[in-house]
């Protein structure tokens, strides 16, 4: 459906697009992470023509877009703030794409109905969009986009301003809705939560570039670089050296699956790669802080040497912060990271 | 890319649509002015010109021509238009030069000598290019004092006659004037002066008219209209200056715009105060219909046109046979000693003589 | 790879702009810029050379000095008397609602469109011998500066009423409310908030009256008297009655000079001022005054309008009335039975109808032209050049008439372009004046639209025409008719350009009045007293239809 090839738009001197290619296909959800200023808002404004290219190129459908202009892209765009139209009611603001395609009254009444039915609004048609909260806007707004039934739908920053329960809930609507209608979907988001709940594929971006592609297992799981792995909340990134399946770093030995890149690395241990074991059985370490996360405890632990680390641990089988114990690692908790 | 060319192309046509539509116009103005067909004369003029419909009727009648008046501005910024467009002009005669501007028009070529047929039935003193006749005299107005009866009736003096008269003490803060850098009648009246008392001492006079607590306002608007304590807004404003510099002419206004008739005019006429202007008008250099201009020449100083000119304007007839309404004759006064003066030695010293009356009596 | 690309997007949107502009660009060139330049050359080029010697020559007359700073200086108190006085009539306005607040919004426009003889007449009325202050209290201001301050306060209180009113009125009171909520008093909040959103607007309203009182002429003649003189009166002076064309150009260039530092002024202190702005349906932000400061405030600014604007034009309204039988209509009979005596007037239907019509022609022109410029200097990324143009926009109000109007003669003499005698050009000299109203209202509002509105439009299929008819239009048509309403009575009363351009005759109210003025006689006086009060009737009309409009509207979004 969409594929853009070394997409590239500069700012004066700053790259804010940098040589981004990217593919989506038919009805395939994919969300763009990465923390602001990371160039994935101005990646959808390129896909909507709003924002001219530098070089590269965009195709809808197969077709360059060089030369369409906004309106002609059929596309939809929910923007992050809504800009829902201030002087119209809801029904105004949904029915507006399919004024613009020219559809008759009645289609327009009847498809506005169905779309607010759709997300959750039935009969709001005659309020005003000002009278609504936020998360009634942000469902006009989506009403609005999917309306004039896009090709493509994007999805600035969806469920940004919303509050964290209404966020939860809105997301697993948001993907029932998208599967059922088969939509194809392109959103950028800061939040990894967000993206990997509602995303067949993540695009992580950093300054203007693709840093990884991939399912959120996989990048979840294998995060390609430092960078993404701090972007995805884990701390435990060290350098190393690795010969083999074993790898040297700050924190002594560390297994590393097989097949690893050797040599100078970056090494990532995701806190449920850190064991606890009787303090002389591993690397000895204080508990320095304790966290309840739900079902399970974090802890931060202070080894001998090297940085701090941070582990996971049962409710039941937490220790006191002060307390001294032993940390083993395991293979399969640990990633070489790539550059970048 | 289509939609902003699109959007340009839509901008031009509105542009062009402005130029299409002014040029309508243009053309409509330019069919009028008798390009080609030569039906329709232009009479260009200042904006106190006015004549009665069947008058202009009978014109077309007499000759065919059908005539078409442009006005613009007062007398002095309609001749400074003609000189600006001289040589291509907007119209074929231009009526409305006076005697304190004749030089101007004369110096600047603007005209066409044109002998008018009947210029014999005019006065000979006011024919001032009476060799050449680029200019044919239309009509004659003077400006003088005016005064209020009521007020001298009331107070039983009786009211000035004359240019000395003003400065003495009984006629003390009763005169309103107006500033002779802006105002024809206050030109006028200064000129009057001039003529009287010579170019060493109309200085003085204005000294004396000063300490004699003479008031300067602007126009003549103002000062009739609201200074002067015996016109119709005068009262209304509470006007409290029973003289002011103002037309032989304005007394019979004050009667023929009355409702109802009073039996003698509420104002009269201090005769001794007069300033003779007489206006001219010429053939257009230029002009596209100059067959249609003289005979348009011709027909101002006709009987006709003269003798309904002085309602329209209030002004005087030129033409000796031309019978003066009876209103003039009986509410107006007959001036007999109007001064004038030369319209080179105007067109001379006037703009030095404007600075030497401000320095004098405005600050 | 498209290298060409990132050009192709630059010239898209230069050429969009260009597309906007090329309109006021091409009316401005031939309209404007070339007879004032044509004339100002002419007065400069003697016998083919030219004469610069002539400017110091010029500069160097003290008389002139003194024309120059009175000029100055009477044009910066009044605009700031202005604004001090209406200001709270702007609030007022704005945010108040009260009985008779249509009626009186157009009421306080009505001065606008009336001649200026006929208000110096009416003024004195209030000021002058045996005024209201002099019956009062002793207090003559004729033949004072403070005469000339109030009239222009008089003039120009609806330039800031409805300049600054119009958006005051669309502004969100929560903003200042968080404020308040956060700790600030009625007074701060108000600074911190509502003036900085409104400064584009009080700056825009002050440069207007600034350009009005500066190039002022009726005004200061009548209740100044002679000795007070303006750059305006002597270059009406030199050129239309001494045809002294080198010092006449030497002025223009001094006054262009003046304006323009004006204007650089006003660009600097507004330029990062204006801002998107947070604009809501006015219907929703006016309400009933509510304790005794807002009750006293409302109570001032319509003791204010009384005495200021609603007196002197009572004044005149009792003249057309006050007949030699005692009050009654007999004036205006006299204006339906004119020409049954061989009088000169023109039938006052008639009169009206050509006023009307200029005037719609003369809006329809500045709405135009004026509508694109402001679209077009909306856009973001204003250069500098566009900002130049903003200060073209402006200078038609601060140039002479009498200096547009000769300037016209030399320059559109030639077909296809001769309009000297063509009817068109009355209106097309009106829409000079209109037109920077347009744009200075227009402005300010266009530029409070969020510019992503209009993006979620195009997503959704709108063409930039469509967007911006369907997001821009309803936002600014309040504004749009405010302008509207600015340039129809700009047009209504024009008086100084439309006497300097020859034209058949059909005479607007204000020309047809000052007729009347220029004559002898009581019947003449009051006909002219009726005239203008119609013409007063007239504008007060229009601008409610206006109104309406506005209210019927609104209503269907």
């Amino acid at each position: 459906m969409l594929k853009l090839d070394g997409a590239t738009v500069r700012f004066r001197q700053r790259a804010a697009l940098d040589a981004v290619d990217l593919e989506v296909a038919d009805h395939e959800t994919v969300c763009v992470l990465g923390p602001s200023g990371s160039g994935k808002s101005t990646l959808l404004r390129v896909v909507a023509g709003l924002q001219p290219l530098d070089s590269g190129r965009v195709s809808l459908g197969g077709a360059d877009q060089a030369g369409v202009p906004v309106h002609k892209r059929g596309l939809g765009l929910m923007f992050q703030d809504h800009q829902l139209f201030p002087q119209r009611d809801v029904a105004g603001n949904v029915a507006f794409g399919l004024r613009m395609r020219g559809a008759s009254r009645a289609e327009q009444a009847a498809r506005v109905g169905e779309l607010l039915d759709l997300v959750g609004l039935p009969g709001a048609e005659r309020r005003a969009v000002a009278a609504l909260s936020g998360g009634e806007q942000q469902r006009v707004a989506l009403a609005r986009a999917l309306a004039p039934s896009p090709r493509l739908l994007m999805l600035d920053e969806p469920l940004g301003q919303l509050d964290r329960t209404l966020r939860e809930r809105l997301v697993v609507e948001l993907r029932s809705l998208f599967g059922r209608l088969g939509t194809t979907v392109l959103a950028v988001t800061h939040d990894q939560g967000e993206a990997f709940a509602l995303a067949d594929r993540v695009v992580v971006m950093r300054d203007g570039r693709i840093a990884q592609t991939g399912t959120p297992l996989e990048v979840w799981q294998r995060p390609a670089s430092e960078f993404v792995a701090r972007f995805l909340g884990f701390e435990n990134v060290v350098p190393a050296t690795v010969t083999g399946t074993v790898a040297a770093t700050p924190w002594g030995k560390v297994p590393v699956p097989s097949g690893s890149p050797q040599g100078e690395a970056r090494l990532l241990v995701r806190p449920g790669g850190v064991r606890l074991v009787p303090a002389r059985d591993g690397l000895p370490c204080e508990v320095v802080s304790r966290t309840f996360r739900g079902n399970h405890v974090a802890l931060r632990l202070r080894p001998g040497a090297g940085p701090l680390l941070e582990a996971e641990c049962e409710l039941t089988a937490s220790p006191q912060p002060g307390d001294e114990v032993g940390v083993a690692f395991a293979a399969g908790g640990v990633v070489v990271l790539g550059e970048g | 890319m289509r939609s902003s060319k699109r959007l340009a192309a839509g901008a031009l046509a509105a542009a062009l649509g402005v130029t299409t539509l002014a040029a309508c116009g243009g053309s409509d103005g330019k069919k009028a002015s008798g390009g080609s067909g030569g039906k329709t004369v232009t009479l260009v003029s200042h904006d106190s010109f006015n004549a009665s419909d069947p008058v202009l009727k009978a014109f077309t009648a007499e000759t065919g021509y059908t005539v078409k008046v442009l006005k613009s501005g007062d007398a002095g910024a309609a001749l400074n238009q003609e000189i600006l467009t001289k040589g291509s002009p907007r119209g074929d005669v231009f009526f409305g030069v006076d005697n304190t501007l004749l030089s101007r028009a004369l110096d600047n070529g603007i005209f066409t000598p044109y002998e008018a047929k009947g210029l014999d039935r005019v006065a000979a003193d006011v024919q001032l290019d009476k060799d050449k006749h680029r200019v044919t005299p239309i009509d004659t107005g003077d400006i003088c004092v005016n005064y209020d009866r009521k007020y001298f009736a009331d107070k039983k003096l009786s009211p000035p006659r004359s240019f000395d008269d003003l400065i003495k003490p009984e006629y003390k803060d009763l005169l309103v004037t107006e500033n002779v850098a802006t105002s024809s009648p206050g030109l006028g009246f200064m000129l009057g002066s001039v003529a009287t008392y010579g170019d060493d001492r109309w200085q003085d006079y204005w000294k004396k008219l000063k300490a004699n607590g003479v008031k300067v306002v602007d126009g003549w608007e103002q000062a009739y209209n609201t200074d002067f304590s015996g016109s119709a807004g005068g009262k209304k404003a509470k006007g409290d200056r029973p003289l002011v510099v103002s037309y032989a002419s304005s007394p019979p206004a004050e009667v023929i715009y009355a409702d109802p008739k009073p039996a003698e005019a509420p104002t009269g006429v201090a005769t001794g105060t007069c300033f003779r202007q007489t206006e001219f008008a010429g053939l257009l250099k230029g002009a596209k219909n100059e067959a249609g201009g003289k005979a348009l020449l011709d027909f101002l100083i006709s009987k006709k046109f003269q003798e309904d000119m002085p309602l329209q304007m209030f002004v005087d007839p030129v033409a000796k046979d031309a019978a003066l309404p009876a209103e003039f004759t009986k509410y107006g006064a007959k001036i007999t000693e109007s001064t004038t003066v030369a319209p080179d030695k105007i067109a001379k010293n006037r703009d030095q003589w404007v600075k030497t009356w401000s320095s004098l009596v405005l600050k | 790879m498209h290298p060409g690309a990132a050009r192709r997007g630059a010239l898209r949107r230069a050429g969009a702009r260009f597309g906007l502009l090329a309109l006021p660009l091409v009316f401005f060139a031939l309209f404007f810029a070339w007879p004032v330049a044509a004339i100002v050359g002419r007065g400069l080029k003697a016998d083919g050379a030219w004469q610069f010697g002539r400017i110091t020559e010029v500069l160097g007359d003290p008389d002139i000095g003194h024309v120059l700073w009175f000029t100055t200086w009477q044009a910066l108190a009044s605009t700031a008397l202005t604004l001090v006085i209406a200001l709270p009539g702007a609030y007022v306005f704005a945010r108040l609602d009260f009985p008779g607040k249509q009626l009186l919004r157009a009421a306080v426009t009505v001065p606008f469109v009336l001649p200026t003889v006929v208000v110096g007449t009416a003024f004195l009325a209030l000021l002058g011998r045996g005024g209201l202050l002099d019956q009062l209290w002793g207090v003559r201001l004729d033949t004072t500066v403070w005469a000339i301050l109030l009239a222009h306060v008089f003039f120009n209180y609806a330039v800031v009423v409805r300049t600054v009113g119009g958006l005051w009125s669309q502004l969100d009171p929560r903003q200042e409310e968080a404020a308040r909520v956060l700790g600030a008093s009625r007074l701060a909040a108000w600074r911190k908030v509502t003036l900085p959103a409104l400064g584009p607007a009080v700056a825009a309203a002050a440069l207007m009256v600034f350009l009005f009182t500066f190039t002022s002429f009726g005004v200061v003649q009548i209740l100044g008297g002679p000795t007070f003189s303006t750059l305006e009166v002597e270059i009406y002076r030199q050129t239309a009655e001494l045809l002294d064309l080198p010092t006449a150009a030497v002025l223009t260039i001094v006054q262009f000079a003046a304006v323009g530092l004006i204007l650089a002024v006003h660009a600097r202190t507004v330029r990062r001022r204006e801002s998107a702005l947070k604009l809501v349906d006015p219907a929703q932000t006016a309400r009933r005054p509510r304790g005794a400061g807002q009750r006293a405030l409302l109570a001032s600014v319509l003791a204010v309008v009384a005495l200021l604007i609603l007196l002197p034009i009572g004044v005149l309204v009792q003249r057309s009335l006050d007949t030699p039988d005692g009050y009654g209509f007999g004036y205006y009979r006299a204006l339906q039975a004119a020409g049954d005596n061989g009088s000169f007037l023109v039938p006052p239907i008639e009169a009206i109808g050509n006023s009307l019509q200029y005037a719609l022609a003369a809006t329809a022109i500045a709405l135009l032209v004026g509508g694109l410029a402001a679209a077009a200097l909306a856009r973001r990324g204003t250069g500098r050049l566009m900002r130049g143009f903003d200060a073209l926009l402006m200078l038609p109000l601060g140039v002479s008439a009498v200096t547009v109007g000769f300037g016209f003669l030399i320059t559109l003499d030639q077909p296809p372009l001769d309009l000297r005698t063509s009817w068109i050009l009355v209106p097309l000299a009106q829409a000079l004046v209109g037109t920077p109203f347009v744009v200075r209202i227009m402005l300010p509002v266009l530029r409070a639209v969020d510019g992503r509105l209009r993006e979620a439009a195009a997503v959704l299929g709108a063409s930039p025409l469509r967007a911006w008819r369907e997001v821009d239009l309803p936002l600014v048509r309040r504004a749009l008719l405010v302008a509207a309403g600015f340039a129809f009575a700009v047009s209504l009363g024009e008086f100084g350009a439309t006497v300097f351009i020859a034209r058949p005759d059909h005479p607007t109210l204000p020309v047809a009045v000052a007729r009347l003025l220029g004559r002898a006689g009581d019947l003449n006086y009051g006909q002219a007293m009726a005239l203008s009060t119609i013409l007063m009737v007239v504008c007060a009309v229009s601008l409610l239809v206006l109104e309406r409009i506005r209210t019927d509207r609104s209503g269907e979004f």
